[in-house]
């Protein structure tokens, strides 16, 4: 029996408290909107990509304490990196919180706070709304989307 | 049938929560505490034992064959529509049509009543409590036919606003539908008063069920509505079978819904006609079973009391009133004058989504997110809500569960 502690750990709680840029990006190059149909969740990403980093990021929204909490702490961790980088992360933070409880998974730092989910199978799309909504930004034409 | 308990005989609740086997259940090792009853009732042994008799002795085909089975199944399907008839008082039996659902009821009612006589600046008026089962038939017939959907408002509290809706009921209005009970805030509306207005303006009225059917006794000649949608699975039934419930006139004057067998008097490839009340919208098998378990959940309600099983989740709907707000940061959505069994509500702070995985962990069952009614979120501004709703087996000790799970709630986002 899993502990509800193992989802929510300090540093989501705290992240769901106070999130990290938790807000609109008047630059952003890239956005994209992300809706969970089923509990409502609603966030809108803007990223500002140059030379193919991603420079800037924020978001907007509503949802539940993993939503945000896993959207504070995936704009934290892709803010300076390069695209590439970026969408590596993506496929290594779906495989983290999609393997059975009982395998171990890769330590990702701070991202790690979002594995608990794996124990909680109805959560597993909050944590990943902020992640779909982030590749959906990036895989847009960039010519299309640059203002 | 056994006669109504009456009005002030309270309930046995050790003998009725006995008859559902499934609250002998514990739920990660605590006592099951179900308070999800507006999205499905749990069933009693008898529905089950309906059930399984069916199947074991007598299945086969209605309406046709000669053989015995063939004629005690037909006995069975059309006893239970018998018992739908009474329990509902439609003025006879031929005005009360199976379908799969209350939805399914809306969308026969939308497609084969409405859309025939739709016209491009035809109006069909719903309100703004509406679950998305009385929204999007609309919808689609409005859109494919040029027609608008009006919406009725309501206020703070959750209750339509009559004058409002009177005002919206013009010569363009094609028919009104309103649910008679809110699933999202519990408002009970007052449908008697709403069908003698739209009756006034000559406009036909359907009422969705869905969530009165299973807490109020519902008498649809006394509220006089063209067409009653119910579902069976909340009225403590088998899943997949519903009812219409329409006027004779109404229902005699609208063509088939859906085609195929038992539906028809006569099929040549030129040309086929159409069986009588209540069979022109019975095409196909079916849910035979369904219906012979929805008869006997109808009975075991009436045997309990439907005067008793109102009383007793109207006790347990102040109580939990009361036990909510006293939850520093809870928030009641939906405080209608005159509400039945739900109790929607917010915290301060924490998404209603973490509020139902933690007291998921206690045992508790909630419903949380929009409920299928995104209209009636936006009109409070907030995305979703919990929602604690009651049935004829809870007690006053399940409320206490919930009100010790939200005080967790509270200690995990403290």
């Amino acid at each position: 029996m899993s502990d509800l502690s193992d989802l929510y750990q300090e540093v989501i709680l705290d992240h769901n408290k106070r999130p990290r840029n938790f807000h609109v990006l008047d630059s952003a190059s890239h956005q994209a909107e992300g809706f969970n149909p089923l509990c409502g969740d609603r966030l809108h990403l803007y990223l500002r990509v140059e030379d193919d980093v991603v420079t800037d990021i924020g978001f907007q929204g509503s949802g539940c304490a993993i939503s945000k909490a896993s959207a504070s702490i995936m704009t934290d961790s892709v803010k300076g990196r390069p695209v590439a980088e970026v969408q590596d992360l993506f496929r290594r933070f779906h495989t983290m919180v999609t393997t059975p409880p009982e395998q171990s998974v890769e330590d990702m730092g701070k991202l790690s706070a979002l594995a608990g989910v794996r124990e909680f199978p109805v959560r597993v799309k909050c944590a990943s709304l902020a992640w779909h909504t982030l590749k959906a930004a990036l895989e847009r034409d960039p010519i299309a989307s640059t203002e | 049938m056994t006669p109504l308990a009456p009005a002030g005989t309270p309930i046995d609740i050790a003998r009725i929560r006995g008859d559902f086997p499934i609250l002998r259940r514990q739920v990660r090792g605590k006592p099951l505490v179900y308070l999800d009853n507006a999205a499905t009732t749990q069933k009693p042994q008898v529905v089950l034992d309906a059930l399984l008799h069916y199947y074991t002795d007598i299945n086969a085909n209605v309406h046709r064959g000669v053989h015995e089975l063939s004629g005690l199944a037909t006995d069975a399907y059309e006893g239970a529509r018998e018992k739908i008839h009474a329990f509902f008082n439609a003025a006879s039996v031929q005005e009360v049509v199976f379908t799969r659902n209350a939805t399914e009821s809306i969308n026969l009612v939308a497609f084969a009543f409405v859309r025939p006589i739709l016209a491009p600046g035809d109006e069909v008026l719903i309100s703004a409590m509406e679950h998305h089962s009385n929204i999007v038939p609309w919808q689609i017939i409005c859109e494919e036919r040029g027609a608008r959907l009006r919406v009725a408002p309501i206020d703070d509290q959750g209750a339509l606003m009559l004058e409002e809706l009177e005002a919206l009921i013009g010569p363009r209005t094609r028919i009104v539908s309103i649910a008679h009970m809110s699933n999202a805030l519990g408002t009970v509306n007052p449908v008697e008063q709403i069908v003698a207005m739209a009756h006034a303006r000559g406009v036909p009225v359907l009422i969705d069920g869905s969530q009165a059917a299973y807490h109020l006794p519902v008498d649809v000649q006394a509220i006089d509505c063209d067409f009653y949608a119910a579902t069976g699975h909340k009225l403590y039934g088998p899943t997949g079978i519903g009812v219409l419930l329409g006027k004779t006139e109404r229902l005699e004057a609208m063509p088939p819904f859906m085609g195929g067998g038992d539906m028809i008097r006569s099929v040549t490839f030129e040309r086929s006609t159409w069986n009588d009340l209540p069979y022109k919208f019975e095409a196909g098998t079916p849910n035979i079973a369904g219906a012979v378990g929805l008869g006997a959940a109808l009975d075991y309600i009436e045997q309990v009391g439907r005067e008793a099983i109102a009383a007793h989740e109207h006790d347990l709907l102040e109580y939990g009133t009361g036990l909510l707000e006293a939850i520093p940061g809870v928030r009641l959505i939906g405080t209608a004058p005159g509400k039945s069994s739900i109790l929607s509500f917010v915290m301060e702070g924490i998404h209603p989504h973490d509020i139902g995985t933690i007291v998921d962990r206690e045992g508790v069952a909630v419903r949380t997110g929009h409920h299928c009614a995104q209209p009636v979120m936006d009109r409070f501004c907030i995305p979703a809500t919990a929602r604690a709703s009651l049935a004829m087996y809870n007690t006053r000790e399940d409320l206490d569960a919930l009100g010790r799970a939200l005080v967790k709630v509270r200690e995990v986002f403290s």
